[in-house]
């Protein structure tokens, strides 16, 4: 593939993503408390931290699934608070999930063709009204999404329903979706959770593929330190939903507090996964 | 011959009422087979459906509204019209539920429109209903009325499912699929969930409308009992669970034989000495209880399960695939 640089200066300086002061209370319980953070453009930041400490809630929040209690996100210099996912989407960032969410009864395929917006066929009339239209785009969509399935090395599940796909294709598939719009930020929610090193590997090297190559900005919450060591600058520590420190991996992954956190006192059993 | 002549009327009366379930079915598909839309008050949208042609064909009549005599095709439209109003009203408020909740929510909006034609009798005459609509072609000589509306309702059968089978195989329907399937991830994709939602139960709820129209005609006089949630909403979604969900085809097929299955116990039951006759209406009842049991059960797919559109053509020659795949399962 050809390196393409679609958003200019890539590692820009500015960032793509600031929260601000985020919260997130449930009831008593405070699972997000006043974290504030940059996500720099064209930068692959990794956001770690022990288990509750807030890091899929801070995800959903930025990804529109739930509204925060305060705070405020701004994505380009806009404020994004609250904004539902689909309208998220359309402003280029495209979400993960932990535990992937494949349209099962679809085809590998159709799972790729369904994401690229602007699809006429997508109204009912344009179906029975316009049919040349629809066919056109759906060409373009269909090209796409082979263009990511090759990618991706899925190619040959393309017909497959992607219900029977097995956990590693699934994250694979979900990685590919990002593929099939102008993403700017792409939020990837565990991509190696229950991954084997060979399919880990293969992962890794997409992310950076797209990251060089395409120029979209990643934002991972992993366990798993060995791919955040191999693909995340920076690295942003989440503890007890504060922002406890940022930084290389190399410094933060020796920090005595961030070692604590993981390993000692009251979170002693949370270890990385 | 006289003999044989009956049944080929008998046959005729089963396509009929077999092709105006499949209206129903077919828009049932549309909610819950697309979508996902657990639509428990197919009933409601039904008799709509049915008042609407009713009160707008009927000769003016001092217990009830109408007098408006408007041509049969117009007030079927009519008919669509004020069930897709009605549906769309319904969806604004509870698109949103879950599943299970819409189900309730819509077995109460179903509950709700049949007591309010049940009670509002300046308008629809109570339970005594309206009679005397009048039905597509019941001016031509028999058998040739009953032949051309058997016609007319199988051509509105084949027209929906030209309709729905383009939508569905279409974006439009891989978007409803993914709705589906996983709400979340097609909201990640970028898809206006509740817009979706809304415009499957509109769409649905104009079918089911239709299917009221045609019926009213059918039967040429309604009463509130039309929207008796065993015959129209529970009966409706056995034929689509047996034909097969999301199937355009199975949809049809369901309907016609579910029907058949109905209307043939019906005359069994009837050769029963008068005792047993009426008792076993609720053995019929109980009949379709288990033919469901065992689909679900056996075959919960349906006779003809969801198929996805054909395989994409490759518009590229196939190319190497990219290095190190992941091509093993795990």
């Amino acid at each position: 593939m050809t390196c393409r640089r679609r958003f200019g200066e890539i590692m820009d300086a500015t960032p793509i993503l600031r929260v601000d002061n985020l919260v997130k209370r449930y009831g008593g319980l405070t699972a997000v408390d006043g974290a504030s953070f940059e996500v720099r453009r064209g930068s692959i930041t990794g956001l770690i931290g022990p288990n509750g400490a807030g890091k899929t809630t801070t995800f959903d929040i930025i990804a529109g699934a739930q509204p925060p209690t305060e705070g405020r996100i701004t994505f380009e210099g806009n404020d994004i608070t609250g904004l539902p996912t689909h309208e998220l989407f359309h402003l280029g960032i495209v979400r993960s999930f932990q535990i992937p969410k494949e349209y099962g009864r679809l085809t590998v395929i159709e799972n790729l063709m369904l994401v690229p917006p602007d699809q006429p066929g997508e109204s009912v009339w344009a179906t029975w009204f316009t049919p040349g239209r629809v066919r056109a785009r759906e060409r373009e969509v269909l090209e796409l999404a082979d263009e990511a399935l090759d990618f991706l090395g899925l190619s040959h599940l393309r017909e497959e329903l992607a219900g029977n796909l097995s956990g590693g294709q699934k994250k694979l598939l979900e990685l590919g979706r990002g593929m099939m719009t102008e993403s700017k930020l792409v939020l990837l929610d565990e991509p190696g959770a229950g991954v084997n090193p060979t399919l880990m590997n293969k992962i890794i090297e997409m992310i950076r593929r797209l990251n060089a190559e395409r120029g979209y900005t990643f934002c991972i919450v992993e366990h798993d330190m060995d791919l955040i060591a191999r693909l995340c600058d920076p690295v942003i520590v989440l503890v007890e939903g504060k922002v406890l420190t940022e930084g290389p991996f190399s410094e933060v992954g020796n920090d005595p507090r961030v070692i604590d956190a993981y390993f000692g006192g009251a979170v002693s059993a949370a270890g990385p996964a | 011959m006289e003999q044989y002549y009956g049944y080929f009327l008998y046959l005729l009366s089963l396509l009929t009422m077999g092709g105006i379930y499949a209206v129903l079915t077919l828009g049932l598909n549309v909610q819950w087979g697309f979508t996902g839309l657990f639509n428990a008050g197919i009933a409601g949208f039904f008799a709509v459906g049915a008042y609407v042609q009713a009160i707008l064909t009927t000769p003016i009549y001092a217990r009830h509204l109408g007098g408006y005599e408007w041509p049969i095709p117009l007030a079927m439209l009519a008919a669509m019209a004020l069930s897709a109003v009605v549906g769309y009203g319904v969806a604004k408020i509870c698109i949103r539920l879950r599943a299970d909740y819409l189900a309730i929510a819509t077995i109460g909006i179903a509950e709700i429109i049949r007591l309010v034609f049940k009670n509002e009798g300046w308008a629809t005459n109570g339970p005594r209903g309206i009679s005397q609509i009048p039905k597509a072609f019941e001016d031509l000589p028999q058998p040739w009325n009953t032949l051309a509306f058997v016609a007319m309702v199988l051509a509105i059968v084949m027209v929906i499912y030209l309709a729905l089978e383009r939508a569905r195989t279409a974006p439009w329907g891989r978007v409803m699929t993914a709705i589906r399937e996983n709400e979340a991830a097609a909201a990640a994709a970028g898809k206006n969930v509740e817009r979706f939602r809304l415009e499957s139960f509109v769409i649905g709820s104009a079918l089911m409308g239709l299917g009221g129209a045609l019926m009213a005609q059918y039967l040429k006089q309604i009463d509130p009992q039309v929207s008796d949630p065993l015959t129209a909403t529970f009966l409706v979604f056995v034929m689509l669970i047996a034909g097969g969900s999301a199937n355009n085809k199975g949809a049809i097929l369901g309907a016609m034989l579910m029907w058949t299955v109905w209307s043939a116990t019906e005359i069994l039951t009837s050769r029963l000495p008068d005792e047993f006759a009426i008792r076993s209406a609720y053995v019929r009842i109980f009949l379709i209880g288990l033919i469901l049991q065992f689909i679900l059960q056996r075959r919960p797919q349906g006779i003809l399960p969801e198929r996805r559109p054909k395989p994409h053509p490759r518009l590229r020659g196939d190319r190497a695939p990219a290095a190190n795949t992941g091509s093993t399962k795990q």
